[in-house]
């Protein structure tokens, strides 16, 4: 009972600094994931989805305040066309963003859409409540309760250049919950671009609904504030024939939590998640994944890859789910740290559950340090020791990297990671 | 150009010693070979030179030219001119084999104070050089010796070679994997990076590459010491006869 008290004070506590935003279409689905959250508790240490992170700063009642820094990395994606939309410290800066028009897309904010009867409604909160099954997450859902803005975005065409959510992190006390609801019509495909710090704890949701054929390209990179701290989630549904590519990379940040639940409800559909991480000292990067088969002939890739050193832990807790009469099933799952020293851990939590008889899934997970043979190939061609670790760093992160279709994209990546170990040279 | 005087190398992990008082002296424009049984020392005296770790040099020195090879770092060395063919070439995923040879290049340059190559310019040379060792444009894009075939490998290493310009060229058999016309390419690559100023020192085990890059000095080593020297004439009684005639005449 004990425990059960201590729970249920420190979500008063967390419940206390926040108010659920009113008035229109939200309302019911807000109200529907207070009382889900208020069921659930948030997460403890004791958890075991929990056991190799430890949840009290995301979830404790202040968030702990994250100084700014203002290193040479420069602004991603630069030369990209696309659509900027700007969040400084979770409010939506008019100004810095482009218009909210694009075609093939509509694009509304959560915080001003209105209406009593808008399409998101149908989304808005659902795909959060279906990923809670098997598992808890309660922040997901908490962040569905009290998310204060986000973007809603109606793909029905093929949009014509990429959406840029850029989240910029000014105040050293932010603590911000967006929510962003994403709707592909058939045929229809987008790419999502997602970039910046955003604050100094920072709980964000992306619910995704790819109808059959469609299209959605995920590339983010979280950064470059060491000090904060974020929870993220990415719950997607996809239909037949459609495709669901994510790619995160995160350089910095104290703490982070990226859990992504794909469901594959349509035959012959394609998903893949992927990130590369490069820790240095006081890092703590949770990667945890869950896969669900519900499909014909669908194929599934996880593919992550983390690069710790002083001191850093990397977490990866990857499950491929198979149900019954997911026949033909293709699932894919590595997990891999290159560890700098010895003082850097990697934990890793490979699951595969499978119902169906005729499947291939695969799992693997590793951890090593560089390559002596290939270090030593690098320098006997003059390449000093510092660029050949680099060089060789690079190599390990890019099975993950190469994961982006998009050459120009995946170029600026590099570029960021490149940047990263260069500063880094010891 | 390369002066090794007894030199005497243990391994760094266990109390084995590989090398027992090597001597060799390799003159400029010279193409020496050594040859010798399995076990013989022939491929730690590259990776010695070379600087490869989990080596002890217990005794000795080797030079290349006034330089004190043991003293420094791989790179520093690479950077003096030393070069070493390998006999497994390391796959790199995720580098291109364009960007390793240009990180290189312009490393050695800006080790030796020089300018660093365009990337206009290093394109032209690049492109010139794989023409001569038929690598195309796709096996320069690819990641470095990934899904290479054995020749395709060796035949890269030997463009290293050839962009880097090296003063002294280690080739560690070299020969080791390679059809007959990989064998002749491989070859024609070396020869035609002899020089006046380019000594090469060719490990193997056969003479038929011998029969390629035609050597003007032959040693024999066993036991981790060079206990023949002699002419071309040397490798081919090896050919013929094996070791077993020479290391009993000299033991």
């Amino acid at each position: 009972m004990a425990a059960v008290a201590e729970t249920t004070s420190a979500l008063d506590a967390r419940l206390a600094g926040l108010t659920m935003p009113v008035g229109g279409w939200s309302d019911a689905a807000r109200k529907d994931a207070l009382m889900r959250v208020q069921a659930a508790g948030l997460p403890v240490r004791r958890d075991e989805y929990w056991k190799y992170t430890r949840p009290d700063t995301l979830t404790q009642a202040v968030a702990v305040p994250a100084a700014l820094f203002h290193n040479a990395e420069g602004a991603l994606f630069d030369d990209v066309d696309r659509l900027k939309i700007v969040f400084v410290d979770g409010i939506f800066d008019a100004g810095a963003s482009d218009d909210l028009t694009l075609s093939g897309v509509t694009i509304e904010r959560l915080a001003t859409a209105n209406a009593d009867i808008h399409w998101a409604r149908d989304l808005y909160g659902v795909l959060e409540a279906r990923g809670q099954n098997p598992v808890a997450r309660p922040l997901a859902t908490l962040n569905t309760a009290f998310a204060s803005d986000g973007v809603l975005i109606h793909v029905t065409g093929s949009a014509s250049k990429p959406i840029n959510l850029i989240y910029l992190h000014k105040s050293e006390t932010s603590d911000v919950m967006l929510h962003n609801v994403i709707k592909l019509d058939a045929g229809a495909n987008l790419t999502v671009l997602e970039t910046g710090p955003a604050a100094a704890r920072f709980n964000k949701v992306i619910e995704v609904d790819i109808a059959d054929g469609a299209a959605f390209h995920h590339i983010r990179a979280q950064g470059r504030d060491h000090e904060r701290r974020a929870v993220t989630h990415i719950f997607a549904r996809l239909g037949t024939e459609s495709t669901f590519k994510s790619f995160t990379l995160t350089a910095n940040g104290v703490m982070t939590r990226n859990e992504c639940v794909i469901e594959l409800t349509g035959d012959d559909a394609k998903a893949t998640v992927g990130g590369a991480c490069v820790g240095d000292g006081d890092f703590h990067h949770d990667d945890t994944v869950f896969v669900t088969h519900d499909a014909v002939n669908c194929e599934s890739r996880q593919v992550f890859k983390k690069v710790l050193r002083n001191g850093a832990t990397g977490v990866f807790q990857g499950k491929i789910l198979v149900k019954v009469g997911a026949q033909k099933t293709d699932g894919y799952q590595i997990s891999q740290s290159l560890l700098l020293d010895e003082d850097s851990q990697f934990l890793a939590k490979p699951e595969l559950e499978i119902y169906a008889d005729d499947v291939i899934c695969s799992h693997g997970s590793t951890s090593g340090a560089i390559d002596e043979t290939a270090l030593f190939y690098l320098r006997s061609r003059g390449v000093p020791a510092a660029v050949a670790t680099d060089l060789l760093t690079l190599s390990f992160l890019a099975e993950a990297v190469e994961e982006i279709e998009d050459e120009d994209l995946r170029e600026d990546i590099n570029a960021l990671l490149q940047s990263w170990l260069e500063r880094r040279r010891s | 150009m390369l002066n090794i005087k007894d030199l005497h190398v243990k391994l760094e992990e266990e109390e084995k010693q590989i090398l027992k008082g090597v001597n060799l002296e390799v003159g400029a424009g010279q193409v020496h070979a050594i040859m010798g049984p399995n076990g013989s020392g022939k491929s730690t005296l590259s990776y010695v030179l070379s600087g490869r770790g989990g080596y002890e040099v217990t005794s000795g020195t080797a030079h290349l030219g006034d330089v004190d090879l043991l003293d420094i770092e791989p790179e520093e060395r690479a950077a003096a001119g030393l070069f070493l063919a390998f006999q497994y070439p390391v796959e790199i995923p995720g580098v291109g084999n364009m960007t390793f040879l240009r990180t290189a290049v312009n490393a050695q340059r800006k080790a030796r104070g020089e300018d660093e190559m365009s990337a206009a310019e290093f394109l032209k040379v690049v492109r010139a050089k794989a023409k001569t060792l038929k690598i195309d444009a796709d096996m320069l894009k690819r990641p470095v010796n990934v899904g290479f075939s054995g020749g395709e490998k060796k035949r890269n290493e030997i463009l290293q070679m050839a962009m880097l310009e090296p003063k002294m060229c280690i080739l560690d058999e070299t020969d080791s994997g390679l059809d007959v016309d990989a064998m002749k390419l491989v070859s024609e690559g070396v020869n035609a990076l002899r020089d006046e100023g380019r000594s090469f020192l060719v490990i193997t085990h056969y003479q038929r590459l011998l029969d390629h890059i035609k050597p003007d000095v032959v040693h024999i080593m066993a036991d981790g010491r060079i206990v023949k020297t002699g002419g071309p004439e040397l490798a081919i009684e090896v050919e013929n006869n094996g070791y077993a005639d020479i290391l009993a005449e000299v033991a």
